[in-house]
């Protein structure tokens, strides 16, 4: 089932409604409650390769629902580590837990730096609401 | 029901053909084929009983009122049927000698000279199978136009509206060109000062439906063709919406230079379940040179196909395109001669008449006078209710009707695309408007009967999401999946997404 | 006109209805210099019994294969299409509903393609179907598209024994997709494994027909095996009449399998409409273009058909979607579906059969060589007429006999070849007079 709204506050925000959860220097990242909301129900997720680069806010891949279909975008640059194989094969899992089981990349970043420049959740809330 | 593989017993068939008691031909062992294909087993009157069965839950423009945007399902004469299945046309092979095809080359070199004179333009291929194909032709013409200039390689953007159905943009990234999108004014028209921004030197061309997909005519078509021209590009128009506009205003007089036709639309190829369509290009004379080959030319009286045309951009399809359509279209445009005119603004009046009797319950996002067309938005039923375009269409098949389009234009929310074509008596607009009407009430009483509708079709909403993740697109026979076993919950996920 | 609906009353009172004084008012938006202004020129209107007569007219100018014995095939066959055919397409429904965009409006439409697209891939031995492409020229183009993006290569290797018109319709399409083309010529007849192996480094995909434009018979499993090899994806342009006989695509190893359907169940018709077939392994359902229907279930739990996959498709990836098609061929594959039910298992093998049986037949009856004499062909075969063909065509068309396709205009070296078909509807007697009429007007 779909999970409840929520925005935690231990992550950081990407306009694009992508988060990412940074650990030195790797970064695991995903959708948003908002955006797999706005999407319904997910049902195919199409990755980058494993050591791809990633350019933060470009394109790295593909989520779909029946009728839409989204561009993840990258909320920071670096080189995919891991594809999270248990949305590939259970796409729904972003839906049912998308700061969790849901997430879609880990990355290597390759300019921490980019980091400060990602919203906190009050900005990404406030962001949220003038939409 | 059954799938006709479901019905099938072995032993059974119902075709039988002639033995001529030949000696069996060898087959190469090992080009021979090994497992037999599990086509099925049955018998004439069980086949004849499935496809009944099957036609009995399909509903067609000859059951009821069709009124799906953008697609011009207007009734299809059945003169049609009865001349295209003459002999001389159903059983001609396309590579019979040309003095063998007088007949059938006339018809088409007719047929040309038609849209050659209802576009306002000089030469046509009628080659392109559907109107998809025709834009993605009109766009090599562009492409080949532009070569022949030495311009090519400068030329390489071309401009589509915010409104334009999926193909446009589709085509233009098959056709290897860069897609640049403008916006509609707030009178839905193009907007004039988003497209002087983006046309430059480097714009290969416009691809534009007009009137528009949302039903209006652009009221500054001259301004627009003028800035394509004066920047050196060329103006493609996207004959979807041709329906409105026959002996009215033709599109080489409103400065488009391509022009693709949609037989199944306007000139009433029987849709098929899907197809076939027709998808013939009108041009200017500068492009004649490039048109597909071969060309369907007259010398005296004698017709000909002529494939020295050194320019040409190649062949789009196999022999001269779907001739069988042109044999119906040709006879639909004869029926009518010059009274083509009042089939389009008979088209006008219609779509006039049910927009006056829909307007003030439905959201109208751009109020004017539309053409054979108009998109209304359920929005205020969701904002107030909850519910959607989807709902509302679903609910229309309890009424008997056959939904409009929904969610397209893509620039109107809960948009609901309503095309009821000339072929209408008033009686079944009235009804129609009634039952739209009906609903947008039921939504405020009963929101929850709109919501789990229809409630009288074959099958209940269908769950799309287990469709999509399941993707089983075959019968599996042993190996046939029971999906009733798979919880359902994505339907209703999807149905309150309402899309 | 009989077309239209409304009386004089129902106009004056819509008019009213709307706010306008005419219709010509309800044409304010159009502006003044862009009307039309006059009558169109067109010939006056015809009623109903003087268009059968106009059309009639035309039609008894075609020499059709119901007044001319003919022997045309190059990729288009006179097969006899059953009477069910003509009874299914008959019923107003098919005939004149479109793409099932609301399934519960179209379950028995959504059914019979879920069943088309299984007969396709019982036919080729593929994994999924689409509902259908235009013609067997237009799949190639397709195919050439899925296998660009499934390989990121932009070679395409075209064998020259693959149907001349498909090669030009491929290369119509191959700038605006960014192929570059490569063709192979034929050996005898048939392509060369080594050749096409070697032409294929590097390359997207290759194409090969079976039975090829010249009725031979491809060593298609050695070609499907050359071309993986070399990481090209196989392609092979079926005749889906043969594949009672002969070896499903899917079988050897080929990623795609396309042709023309129109041998099964559509009339000639001058070349169209008919529908092109494209069916795939399970791994690129996602790069396929067009229609794709499948199975589900309803809210009551019930099974039910929709379109699926529709992410692929232009009306909502748009720019970039899998291809630009929308309006398909439908009708005409609901067509083939019941000619292919019609015939079943034993039947599609026997009219392979008959049609083998009636092509040995008539190599044995015309006393002319055969241009590829070492090759086995399925329904067709090339014979030397030694003069001009065309002009053999022409004397035997005097004879009342339409020989077959002369192949010069596609293949240079082949201007004294004729390339003869059979179909289960010639009869042994009908190839004797065949041989005959060759015998008096062949050098």
């Amino acid at each position: 089932m779909a999970a409840d709204e929520s925005y935690p506050d231990d992550l950081r925000y990407h306009a694009g409604h992508d988060w990412a959860r940074v650990e030195d220097d790797v970064a695991t990242v995903g959708i948003t409650w908002y955006a797999q909301d706005a999407l319904g129900e997910i049902v195919h997720y199409e990755p980058p390769e494993e050591g791809a680069s990633l350019a933060k806010d470009e394109s790295y891949g593909e989520v779909e629902s029946v009728k839409a279909v989204s561009e993840v975008i990258a909320p920071l640059s670096g080189e995919v580590l891991a594809v999270n194989a248990k949305v590939v094969a259970e796409p729904e899992t972003v839906n049912e837990d998308p700061y969790g089981d849901g997430w879609l990349v880990r990355i290597r970043l390759s300019d921490p730096a980019e980091v400060d420049a990602l919203l906190d959740v009050d900005a990404y809330r406030k962001l949220l609401e003038e939409q | 029901m059954k799938l006709v593989f479901e019905r099938s017993r072995p032993g059974r068939r119902a075709g039988s053909l002639p033995r001529y008691g030949l000696p069996k031909a060898d087959v190469p062992a090992e080009l021979r084929r090994r497992t037999p294909p599990r086509l099925p087993e049955i018998s004439e009157p069980e086949l004849v009983r499935h496809f009944t069965a099957l036609a009995d839950r399909t509903f067609g423009v000859d059951t009821g009122f069709y009124p799906l945007g953008s697609c011009t399902m207007k009734h299809n004469p059945r003169v049609n049927e009865r001349v295209v299945s003459l002999p001389g046309f159903r059983d001609l092979h396309p590579l019979q000698d040309e003095e063998g095809a007088q007949g059938a080359l006339e018809l088409m070199w007719r047929l040309q000279e038609i849209l050659a004179e209802v576009c306002g333009l000089d030469a046509v291929s009628l080659q392109p199978a559907a109107g998809s194909q025709g834009e993605l032709t009109g766009l090599m013409l562009m492409r080949a136009y532009f070569a022949d200039r030495g311009e090519a390689e400068q030329r390489r953007v071309v401009i589509t509206a915010d409104t334009a159905h999926g193909t446009n943009p589709a085509s233009v990234a098959m056709s290897g060109y860069e897609l640049r999108k403008v916006e509609t004014d707030d009178r839905g028209n193009l907007d004039l000062d988003d497209l002087r921004a983006k046309v430059d030197e480097r714009t290969a061309g416009l691809m534009l439906t007009n009137p528009s997909t949302l039903g209006l005519f652009d009221e500054h078509i001259e301004e627009v063709a003028a800035i394509f021209h004066d920047a050196g590009a060329l103006l493609y128009y996207d004959g979807a919406n041709l329906n409105a506009v026959c002996g009215i205003s033709r599109p080489g007089d409103m400065g488009f230079d391509i022009v693709h036709v949609n037989l199944h639309k306007t000139f009433s190829q029987p849709h098929g379940g899907g197809g076939p369509g027709g998808g013939p290009v009108v041009v200017r004379e500068p492009l004649e040179p490039f048109l597909p080959v071969p060309a369907v030319v007259r010398d005296g009286d004698a017709f000909g196909l002529d494939y020295d045309r050194p320019k040409s951009i190649g062949k789009v399809r196999g022999f001269t395109g779907p001739f069988g359509v042109f044999v119906r279209s040709y006879a639909y445009i004869r029926s009518y001669g010059p009274g083509l005119r009042e089939m389009s603004e008979v088209a006008v009046l219609n779509a006039n008449y049910l927009l006056a009797k829909l307007r003030d319950v439905y959201d109208l996002p751009f109020d004017r006078l539309c053409m054979h067309e108009f998109v209304l938005s359920a929005r205020n039923l969701k904002r107030e209710h909850g519910i959607t375009a989807l709902d509302v269409a679903k609910r229309l098949m309890d009424h008997g009707f056959h939904p409009p389009t929904i969610y397209f234009p893509l620039i109107v929310p809960e948009a609901l695309m309503i095309e009821p074509t000339e072929t209408e008596p008033k009686e079944t607009l009235d009804a129609f408007a009634a039952a739209l009407r009906a609903i947008a009430k039921e939504a405020a009483r009963d929101p929850q009967v709109v919501k789990g509708a229809p409630h009288h079709r074959p099958v209940r909403r269908l769950d799309e999401v287990k469709a999509a993740k399941r993707a089983v697109v075959k019968y599996g026979f042993d190996e046939h999946p029971d999906l009733s076993r798979t919880p359902s919950e994505g339907e209703a996920l999807e149905a309150q997404k309402g899309a | 006109m009989s077309f239209l609906s409304l009386t004089p009353d129902d106009r004056q009172a819509m008019l009213e209805a709307v706010g306008v004084g005419s219709v010509e008012e309800l044409f304010r938006d159009v502006p003044e210099a862009v009307r039309l202004g006059r009558e169109l020129a067109l010939e006056p209107a015809l009623s109903e019994p003087e268009i059968v007569a106009h059309l009639s007219e035309l039609a008894a100018r075609n020499a059709d294969t119901t007044r001319e014995l003919s022997f045309l095939g190059a990729g288009i066959y006179d097969h006899y299409v059953p009477a069910v055919v003509d009874a299914v397409l008959a019923r107003g429904e098919f005939l004149t509903a479109y793409t099932p965009y609301q399934p519960e409006m179209s379950q028995g439409v959504l059914q019979a393609i879920f069943e088309y697209q299984t007969a396709i891939c019982e036919l080729t031995g593929m994994d999924v179907s689409n509902a259908s492409g235009y013609d067997g020229t237009t799949v190639a183009a397709d195919a050439c598209f899925v296998a660009r993006h499934a390989t990121g290569r932009s070679k395409v290797v075209l064998c020259e024994t693959l149907n001349p018109q498909v090669r030009q319709v491929v290369k119509t399409y191959a700038p605006g997709f960014g192929l570059e083309i490569v063709e192979i010529p034929h050996r005898d007849g048939v392509a060369d494994v080594d050749e096409l192996r070697s032409a294929c480094t590097d390359a997207a995909c290759a194409i090969f027909q079976q039975p090829n434009f010249f009725g031979c018979l491809e060593p298609a499993p050695d070609l499907a095996a050359a071309a993986n090899e070399a990481g090209a994806l196989a392609v092979a342009h079926v005749d889906p009449v043969s594949l009672g006989v002969l070896e499903a695509p899917g079988a050897y190893g080929c990623a795609l399998a396309i042709g023309e359907g129109q041998g099964a169940g559509n009339y000639q018709s001058y070349g169209g409409p008919h529908y092109g077939f494209i069916a795939a392994r399970s791994e690129l359902i996602r790069r396929m273009p067009g229609r794709i229907v499948g199975e589900t279930t309803d809210l009551a739990g019930e099974r039910g058909y929709v379109l699926t996959l529709q992410t692929r498709e232009q009306h909502i990836r748009r720019e970039k979607a899998t291809s630009n098609i929308t309006t398909n061929q439908t009708l005409l594959a609901l067509a083939g579906l019941v000619h292919l039910s019609w015939l079943g298992p034993q039947g599609l093998r026997e009219l392979g059969e008959t049609c083998m049986s009636l092509g040995e037949y008539a190599k044995e009856r015309i006393d002319l060589p055969l241009v590829f004499p070492e090759t086995a062909t399925f329904k067709e075969f090339a014979v030397r007429v030694g003069r001009n063909a065309q002009e053999v065509v022409r004397a035997a068309r005097e004879r009342g006999v339409h020989p077959g396709y002369a192949l010069g205009r596609d293949y240079p070296g082949l201007d004294d070849a004729v390339l003869v078909a059979v179909t289960e509807k010639r009869t042994p007697a009908d190839i004797d007079r065949l041989a005959a009429v060759l015998g008096e007007v062949a050098a």
